[in-house]
C-alpha cells in the first residue's frame, strides 16, 4: 500500500465531487428534503387519530379510562353510544381509526382485581397507524393501571421506548430513526455509483493497470465520502432538533464519532454494492433495495426488535442501522453515554470492517 | 526470465463459457518493433490486450510481457507497460491538468516529476491554452492524443494501443502515428490493434486475427509478395474471404 497513490484518488475523487456542484447540491439537500417530508409525514399521521367508543360499563373509572385517550393530541373521539355493528361499516368508510369496547363488568372485574379485558379494535390497513396505535394504547392502559390500581402496575405490555418519551411525542421516536435511515441511504448510495460510473466510463480499467491495488482504490474512495457523509449527518441532526425540537440530551461529541462509524458502515456497503454491480442504475437500485427496507422493518425503526418472531431478532443483528438506533435514539433521548453504548458501537465497526473487507475481496474476484 | 523479446505469447486462449474468444494465439514481439494486430470486429485483439495487460486471466496458456509472466507477475508488468484503451479512458470532469497529475500519481511519481512531465506534455501536446479546460471539451483527437501521452508518464517499455484512432479524421491520425513512431524510435516497442487497413502499412509487422485465431503473420511488404497484392487491404479481404 502506497500512500502517494492513495492520495492522489482522494484528491481526484474529491474534485469529481466539487466539479459537480449539481449534484453536490442534491447530495446535501435531499436529506434535508426528505427529512422534512417524511418527518412531518410520519408525525402528522399519528395526530387526528379518530375512534369510537362503546361504554356498555359507564362508570367512573370507565370514563377515566376514554379520558386517557382523549386526553391527548393524537386520538380524537368522535362516536359514543354506537351500536355494534355499526362499527365495521365506520371502519369500512375510514370514519374511524380505532374502536374502544368496554364491557358491562369494567369496574367490577378491576376492583376484584382480575385481568380486566377491554376489547380493542384497531384498523392496521397502515401498518404504522395500527403499531403506534397499539403501542400507544398500552401506554395509556398502563397509566391508567397506576393511577387506579398501584399494586400492580404491569399487567400490560409496557414499551420501554416509550418510557423515555414521556410525552409520547412521536416525533422523539421517529426522528433519530430517520437520521439513520436517510444518512444510511444517502452514504451508500454515494459510493455504490463511484465504481460502476468508472467501470462504464473505461477509467477503471485505466486505473488497474497501473501497479495501484484494490486496497489502494477502495481507501482513496471511501475517505472524501466520510466527509461528505459526515457533512450530511450534521444537517440531518441539525433539522431534525430545529424542525422537530427532538431533545438531545448526550453528548453531541459521542452522537459525531459513533455518526462517523456509521457512515463508515454504509459507504463500505455501497462499495461492497459497487463491485458487484455492472450499470449504476444496478447499483442504485439494489442499494435502495437493500438498504430502505430492512431499515424500515427489522432495524426497530417502526416495530420494536424485542417483539419480532426470532428468526427476525437474528436477521436484525445484521442490520447496521439496528445498533445506529439504539446508540442515537439513547443518546439523544436518554442521554447516555459510551459506557452503555459501547458493545453497539463494536458491533457496529466489526459490521463495517466485515463489509470493506468484502468490498475488496470483491472487487478482487471481478478483475479475474 | 531473460528473453530479447518486449512480448512473447504460447497457447494463450481465454474462453467465456462456451465461447472461445481467443484460441490458443502464439507470437512474439521484437524490442521496439512496432507490431500491429489486425482483425475484424469480435476477433478477440482487445480479450488478448487485456490478458497481455493482466487485467484478465487467460483460460489457458502462457505470455511473458516485458520478461513477467501474465500469470504470476501481473504487478511487475504493470510497471513496464502503457495502455491505452479501446473507450476513451481519461476523466471527463476533470482538467487536462488535473488528468496528467492523477494518473501521474498512481503511477507513484514524485511531485517534482509530475509537475515537469505535465508541462512537457502540455506543451509537446501545443495544450497550452486548454491546460485548464475539462478535458470533455476537447477535440477527439486531442483527446487521444491526451490519453497517449498519460499512459507513457510513467515511460514504460512497451505500449499497447487498443484501436487509438478509432473515429478520428485521417489528419488527426496521421498525427497520431507520427507520434508512435517517435515513441518507437525512443526503443519503445508499440503493440497497437486498429481497424484501418492503411494503419496496418505502418507496422513493422502484422498479424492478422480471425474468430480468435492467428491466421496470418509477417511484414506488410512480405505479406502483399506472399499474396501477390498491392495494398494490405486486398490482403486482409483475400484472408478473410478464404476462411
Ligand atoms: N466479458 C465477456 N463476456 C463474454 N463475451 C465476451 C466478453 N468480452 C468479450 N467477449 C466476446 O469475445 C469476442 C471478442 O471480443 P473482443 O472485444 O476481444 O474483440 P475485438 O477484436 O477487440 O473486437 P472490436 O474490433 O470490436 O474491438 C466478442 O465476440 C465478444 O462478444
Ligand atoms: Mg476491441
Amino acid at each position: 500500500m502506497k500512500l502517494k497513490r492513495i492520495i492522489s484518488i482522494i484528491i481526484k475523487e474529491y474534485t469529481h465531487i466539487f466539479r459537480d456542484w449539481r449534484s453536490l447540491l442534491i447530495i446535501i439537500l435531499m436529506p434535508v428534503l426528505m427529512i422534512i417530508l417524511y418527518g412531518y409525514a410520519i408525525t402528522l399521521d399519528m395526530k387526528n387519530l379518530t375512534f369510537a367508543v362503546i361504554d356498555d360499563a359507564k362508570t367512573p373509572e370507565s370514563r377515566e379510562l376514554i379520558r386517557g385517550f382523549t386526553e391527548n393530541r393524537f386520538f380524537i373521539l368522535k362516536y359514543t353510544d354506537i351500536k355494534r355493528n355499526e362499527i365495521e361499516s365506520l371502519f369500512k368508510k375510514r370514519y374511524i381509526q380505532m374502536a374502544l369496547v368496554i364491557p358491562e363488568d369494567f369496574s367490577e372485574s378491576l376492583f376484584s382485581n382480575r385481568i380486566t379485558k377491554v376489547q380493542l379494535i384497531v384498523d392496521a390497513a397502515d401498518s404504522n397507524v395500527g403499531t403506534f396505535i397499539n403501542n400507544y394504547s398500552n401506554r395509556v392502559a398502563q397509566l391508567f393501571n397506576e393511577k387506579l390500581n398501584n399494586r400492580s402496575p404491569g399487567i400490560l405490555g409496557l414499551e420501554p421506548r416509550i418510557l423515555y418519551n414521556p410525552d409520547m411525542k412521536s416525533a422523539n421516536f421517529f426522528v433519530p430513526g430517520l437520521v439513520a435511515l436517510i444518512l444510511l441511504l444517502i452514504c451508500s448510495l454515494l459510493t455504490s455509483i463511484t465504481i460502476t460510473r468508472e467501470k462504464e466510463t473505461g477509467t477503471l480499467e485505466q486505473i488497474l493497470v497501473s501497479p495501484v491495488n484494490p486496497i489502494e482504490i477502495v481507501v482513496g474512495k471511501v475517505i472524501p465520502y466520510i466527509t461528505l457523509g459526515f457533512f450530511n449527518g450534521i444537517i440531518i441532526i441539525i433539522f431534525a432538533r430545529l424542525l422537530f425540537k427532538v431533545p438531545i440530551n448526550g453528548s453531541l461529541t459521542l452522537i459525531a464519532v459513533l455518526s462517523l462509524i456509521y457512515i463508515f458502515v454504509a459507504l463500505s456497503f455501497g462499495l461492497m454494492i459497487s463491485a458487484v454491480a455492472k450499470t449504476q442504475q444496478i447499483a442504485m437500485l439494489a442499494t435502495l433495495m437493500a438498504t430502505v427496507l430492512p431499515t424500515i422493518m427489522l432495524s426497530g425503526f417502526i416495530f420494536p426488535v424485542a417483539s419480532m418472531p426470532l428468526p427476525l431478532q437474528y436477521i436484525s443483528k445484521a442490520v447496521p442501522a439496528t445498533y445506529f438506533l439504539i446508540i442515537i435514539r439513547g443518546i439523544m433521548l436518554k442521554g447516555i453515554g459510551i459506557a452503555e453504548l459501547w458493545q453497539h458501537a463494536a458491533a457496529l465497526s466489526g459490521i463495517g470492517i466485515l463489509m470493506l473487507s468484502m468490498a475488496i475481496i470483491r472487487f478482487k474476484m471481478t478483475l479475474e | 526470465m531473460q528473453t530479447d523479446k518486449a512480448v512473447s505469447v504460447s497457447k494463450l486462449s481465454r474462453h467465456f463459457g462456451k465461447f472461445i474468444a481467443v484460441d490458443e494465439i502464439s507470437f512474439e514481439v521484437d524490442k521496439g518493433e512496432i507490431f500491429g494486430f489486425l482483425g475484424a470486429n469480435g476477433a478477440g485483439k482487445t480479450t488478448a490486450i487485456k490478458m497481455l495487460c493482466g487485467l484478465l486471466k487467460p483460460t489457458s496458456g502462457e505470455a511473458t510481457v516485458a520478461g513477467f509472466s501474465i500469470n504470476s507477475d501481473t504487478s511487475k508488468i504493470k510497471k513496464n507497460i502503457g495502455y491505452m484503451s479501446q473507450k476513451f479512458s481519461l476523466y471527463d470532469d476533470l482538467t487536462v491538468k488535473e488528468n496528467i497529475e492523477f494518473y501521474g500519481g498512481i503511477y507513484g511519481l514524485s511531485r517534482e516529476k509530475i509537475s515537469d512531465k505535465t508541462d512537457q506534455l502540455i506543451s509537446e501536446l501545443n495544450l497550452d491554452k486548454m491546460k485548464n479546460s475539462l478535458t470533455r471539451s476537447l477535440p477527439l483527437g486531442w483527446k487521444q492524443r491526451l490519453a497517449l501521452s498519460t499512459s507513457l508518464l510513467h515511460d514504460p517499455s512497451i505500449i499497447f494501443l487498443d484501436e487509438p484512432t478509432g473515429g478520428v479524421d485521417p489528419i488527426s491520425r496521421r498525427n497520431f502515428w507520427r507520434i508512435i513512431y517517435e515513441i518507437a524510435s525512443r526503443g519503445k516497442t508499440v503493440f497497437v490493434t486498429t481497424h484501418y487497413m492503411d494503419e496496418a502499412e505502418y507496422c513493422n509487422r502484422v498479424s492478422i486475427m480471425h474468430k480468435g485465431k492467428i491466421i496470418e503473420l509477417g511484414t506488410p511488404t512480405g505479406l502483399k509478395q506472399k499474396y501477390n497484392k498491392t495494398t494490405m487491404q486486398d490482403i486482409f479481404i483475400s484472408i478473410i474471404g478464404q476462411n
